[in-house]
């Protein structure tokens, strides 16, 4: 199954919808143990995104998902505008020139996104951050060898609950220490809607 | 630019420009550009980093002080964003304290990477004497 230009498109779009939907609960997740910005900062990005891309006809997914890099880096304030930003232009330096890409091409591009996320923020799993949903998810995608996204997106949503039981090590809830605990990391949570919102698109 | 000259990243605009002000009155000769707030709100923005260090980049160097968290992400994606600036430097410094240091260092002609040591020394510095 190839992935074209079209279908990431509708990524994005599915993404703007959910965070649209979970704006509210993304912001009392980070309320909980950050600044309480995350989800008007993720909603108000992948609108800006969205409103960007819908306008401009792209040939190929690196010029298309560097507009989505772009915009998120421009607009979205706090640590999840370099992060998704460094995100998105890790993938659009991988599917560069391209029309479409295979599954093996696209779990390359998540796989330097993952690698962009990490060295940005300089964070491990096991930290409470966004990495402790994308490094397992990546890694079952390589082993597997396919774009399953089904479930990688239930991979996703089992590690981000697990996020609970970790005491944050990085950004502002690095703060709360051991009060962290109990809390699911905001940046967990809208990674498991990146990837929820991918499975729908491969699904479709 | 004889001078190492200096960016100034802070969640508020108004201390990146605050601070701008302070360091002018002490180092006159150093180019020294802010670059707070996000989009007019509290935030950093890696972009608005990049244009400030492009306009103040000196062959002699640039350090780069920044106050919390996300600005560290932000000042190193605008560093690889500009692209073949090897000399900036993002010091390891408290915002006020070490670029108040840096621009009286930068003022003096002194080499970049000896503007960035004052800086960064400045976390041992003792502000009151016990």
């Amino acid at each position: 199954m190839n992935l074209g230009v079209e279908q990431a498109k509708a990524w994005i779009d599915q993404m703007n919808e959910l965070f649209q939907q979970q704006k509210q609960y993304l912001t009392e997740l980070d309320q909980a143990i950050g600044d309480g910005d995350h989800g008007w900062n993720m909603a108000r990005g992948f609108q800006e995104a969205v409103d960007k891309i819908s306008s401009n006809r792209y040939e190929d997914l690196g010029t298309l998902l560097k507009d989505v890099a772009m915009t998120l880096i421009a607009k979205v304030g706090g640590a999840s505008g370099p992060l998704y930003g460094t995100a998105f232009l890790k993938m659009s330096q991988v599917l560069a020139g391209k029309q479409e890409g295979n599954e093996q091409e696209w779990i390359a591009a998540l796989g330097e996104a993952l690698a962009g996320l990490k060295a940005r923020g300089k964070a491990q799993v096991g930290e409470k951050t966004m990495i402790d949903v994308w490094e397992p998810v990546v890694m079952f995608l390589q082993e597997k060898g396919q774009l399953l996204a089904r479930e990688a997106a239930q991979l996703a949503q089992q590690k981000m609950e697990e996020t609970k039981t970790l005491e944050a090590k990085k950004g502002r809830a690095a703060y709360l220490g051991k009060r962290s605990i109990g809390h699911i990391d905001p940046g967990s949570a809208s990674s498991c809607l990146l990837f929820i919102a991918f499975a729908k698109v491969v699904e479709s | 630019m004889n001078h190492v000259s200096l960016v100034l990243v802070s969640h508020s605009e108004e201390i990146a420009e605050g601070l701008k002000k302070l360091l002018e009155q002490v180092a006159p000769n150093v180019g020294i550009a802010a670059a707070g707030g996000n989009n007019g709100e509290i935030g950093t923005n890696a972009l608005r980093i990049q244009e400030a260090i492009e306009s103040v980049y000196s062959e002699k160097g640039t350090v780069v002080l920044f106050d919390l968290g996300s600005a560290l992400l932000n000042a190193e994606l605008a560093l690889e964003m500009a692209g073949g600036k090897e000399r900036v430097r993002i010091a390891d410094a408290p915002l006020v304290e070490g670029a108040y240091i840096a621009a009286v260092e930068a003022g003096l002609g002194k080499p970049l990477e000896e503007v960035v040591q004052a800086c960064e020394a400045v976390k041992q510095m003792v502000k009151i004497e016990k």
